[in-house]
């Protein structure tokens, strides 16, 4: 039983087979998986070419990621997927956790009004990675996708990357500025440059089994700890689009990998859990250990590491896909942006600072929940079972119940890029701080905040100010758009419309009050944000100055001196 | 500066320490983890500072070394 068909993408005879130079390229990209495609889209809206090699000819085979975050999503809007991803997904926001025979506790995701993306959506990763593929191809001018294409070897050196690569036609050679590894978990290429990927693997064995069936289970993610249908083990329910439900059951350690994939024994687990008189179809089934581990850096010379390769969790809490996602959001602005000159080498350093956060909050978050779940020894059940016993009566306890903390949005609160920020403004916001959705108008038309933002450097800022200050305000815009060239302005109103001479300038309407509300905006204040939708500084009064600071610092132009020290290891100009 | 209490606090020390004693009595060493398992969950919700429960967690932990200590 299938109910998706994998597509087969085309082969072709690569131009470099029949000449003697190595032709270079800015960027080349190992691997179509999710990382490796949304970092050659990213980068092609920022106007880099790449080219991207992937050894097989199609999407993931089977279901794989099924849970993106909403963070995830507003990634792949900007990216331009979100609203196939939206319209095929399936929406959830309600979870229940079960202890032995009984409900102990139940959450609702409660989305805030006012987001054009909702908490989480479940969805096959065949589908995201089918739909990176077609906005790929709609960027066929910069993105040369090639598959079947496999690297053999690669060689790292301090100013570029030469890469080897095996075709059925024989064999090529391509060298490159930049190589972004997204070559998944078990990178070959982390392995030939003898790096290493450090943490935990965990002592246990998960069973995935996607079943087919028309079930009347609400959507909701229901996970239970030791269930009478599953003694002593774990089991998570989820939905997927096309009737599909991932169920995935805790094994144990001695669990036999090759004897449970087989239809015959994953069946009764299934019945059992379903109920005798469920007719269900098995459509694809997985047995699995995990790691928790990552690499010590995400870059060797000029080479970068994204997604598994560079970080790899648990699936408890989302963490795997959308980490992913959130890494290549992270890099490709940089890259861009070193790659057109307008910034040095030094802010690519930057992916390592800010990301290395970001996947140590993962592991930890993926470690814990793990933790939780399969306990080590006899008094860490001990505690599990009475916390899950006195989550049914006190609230207290379910704080302690932890089936996966689910991904959130990171904040990059210490990172060298943040600049100003003034007393007054909503914590949530603060500099590193992924930019917060809106409803707004947009030439008298309902539009969303943040898809006015991201790709380039947006000045966001509240056109309600004094009066008395417009003329000013619009000669000060006007020389600090003039001199940089990267920067956009959004102005938030009803403003007057004489903003709208200014260059590179969007008029939008706070229609709700929600822009104000949530950014905690009033007239004369400001926003930077970065081509990836984070918070660079903000001003409750709002200075060309400032912002040309700002941008700067946003721009890691204070870190060439800082990057040089750290020797040869690490990316440098 | 939130710091882990240890000069004494009971209201009734003997009053507790008989409580807890009582709690446990007539019970089978599975019954008794489990209580104090509880009680412990209980606790550390009400003191709630992750501070104070560290401190108290690395006092409590000292036990590992006794056997050592005692040589």
């Amino acid at each position: 039983m299938t109910t998706y068909k994998n597509p087969i993408y085309p082969y072709r005879r690569p131009a470099e087979l029949d000449v003697d130079i190595t032709p270079h390229c800015p960027i080349i990209i190992v691997g179509a998986g999710p990382s490796g495609l949304a970092a050659a889209i990213d980068l092609a809206l920022q106007g880099i070419k790449s080219i991207v090699l992937d050894d097989n000819n199609t999407v993931s085979v089977g279901s794989r990621a099924i849970c993106f975050s909403k963070r995830t999503l507003e990634i792949l809007d900007r990216l331009g997927t979100a609203q196939k991803m939206l319209d095929k997904g399936v929406t959830w926001q309600q979870g229940r956790v079960f202890f032995q025979d009984r409900e102990v506790y139940s959450f609702n995701l409660l989305p805030e009004e006012g987001h054009r993306i909702p908490a989480f959506i479940n969805l096959q990763q065949y589908y995201l990675e089918e739909y990176l593929v077609d906005r790929a191809m709609e960027l066929s001018d910069y993105i040369d996708l090639r598959w079947q294409n496999k690297v053999s070897h690669v060689d790292s050196l301090p100013m570029q990357s030469l890469v080897y690569v095996d075709t059925e036609d024989g064999f090529y050679q391509l060298s490159c500025d930049y190589l972004l590894v997204a070559d998944g978990a078990n990178s070959k290429i982390r392995d030939m440059l003898g790096l290493e990927c450090k943490g935990q693997v965990f002592q246990d064995r998960f069973l995935i089994a996607d079943v087919v069936m028309k079930a009347e289970f609400p959507t909701e993610r229901w996970f239970w700890f030791d269930p009478p249908f599953h003694p002593n083990q774990s089991v998570l329910l989820h939905k997927q689009p096309d009737n599909v439900w991932r169920i995935d059951f805790q094994l144990g350690w001695d669990a036999d990998p090759e004897e449970e994939k087989k239809e015959e024994n994953i069946r009764p687990r299934v019945q059992a859990m379903l109920g005798e008189d469920v007719e269900f179809e098995l459509e694809w089934a997985s047995v699995y250990t995990f790691r928790c581990r990552m690499m010590d850096s995400f870059i060797h010379h000029r080479v970068f590491f994204v997604g598994d390769a560079a970080h790899q969790v648990s699936p408890f809490g989302a963490r795997g896909a959308n980490g992913a996602l959130q890494s290549v959001d992270n890099l490709a602005w940089k890259l861009a942006r070193v790659l057109k000159g307008e910034a040095s080498s030094s802010l690519l350093e930057t992916y390592n600072t800010e990301r290395l956060h970001g996947a140590k909050e993962n592991l930890l978050n993926s470690t814990r929940a793990t933790d939780f779940i399969t306990p080590k020894s006899r008094i860490s059940r001990l505690f599990r079972d009475t916390v899950l016993e006195l989550a049914e009566q006190h609230p207290f306890a379910r704080t302690l119940v932890n089936s996966g903390r689910l991904s959130q949005p990171c904040h990059y609160y210490v990172s060298p890029l943040n600049g100003a920020d003034d007393i007054g403004f909503p914590d949530d916001l603060c500099p590193g701080s992924p930019a917060k959705d809106a409803p707004v108008k947009r030439d008298g038309k309902e539009a969303w905040l943040l898809n006015q933002l991201g790709n380039r450097f947006v000045l966001m800022i509240d056109g309600r100010a004094d009066s008395a200050r417009y003329q000013s305000l619009v000669a000060e815009l006007s020389e600090l758009l003039t001199l940089h060239i990267e920067l956009d302005l959004v102005i938030i109103g009803p403003s007057p419309h004489f903003f709208s001479q200014l260059p590179r300038c969007t008029l939008l309407e706070d229609s709700d009050g929600l822009v104000s509300e949530r950014y905690g905006l009033t007239g004369d204040g400001g926003y930077l944000l970065r081509p990836d939708q984070h918070v660079a500084a903000r001003w409750k009064k709002f200075t060309a100055s400032n912002a040309n600071d700002a941008l700067d610092r946003a721009l890691g132009k204070h870190l060439t001196a800082d990057a040089n020290i750290k020797g040869d290891c690490h990316v440098t100009a | 500066m939130s710091r882990l209490e240890l000069k004494p606090n009971f209201t009734q020390p003997d009053a507790f320490y008989a409580a807890l004693t009582a709690a446990h009595r007539e019970r089978s060493e599975p019954e008794s983890e489990r209580i104090n398992a509880r009680l412990i969950l209980l606790l550390a919700n009400h003191i709630g500072d992750q501070q104070v429960l560290e401190e108290a967690l690395e006092i409590a932990s000292q036990v590992v070394s006794a056997p050592n200590q005692s040589q």
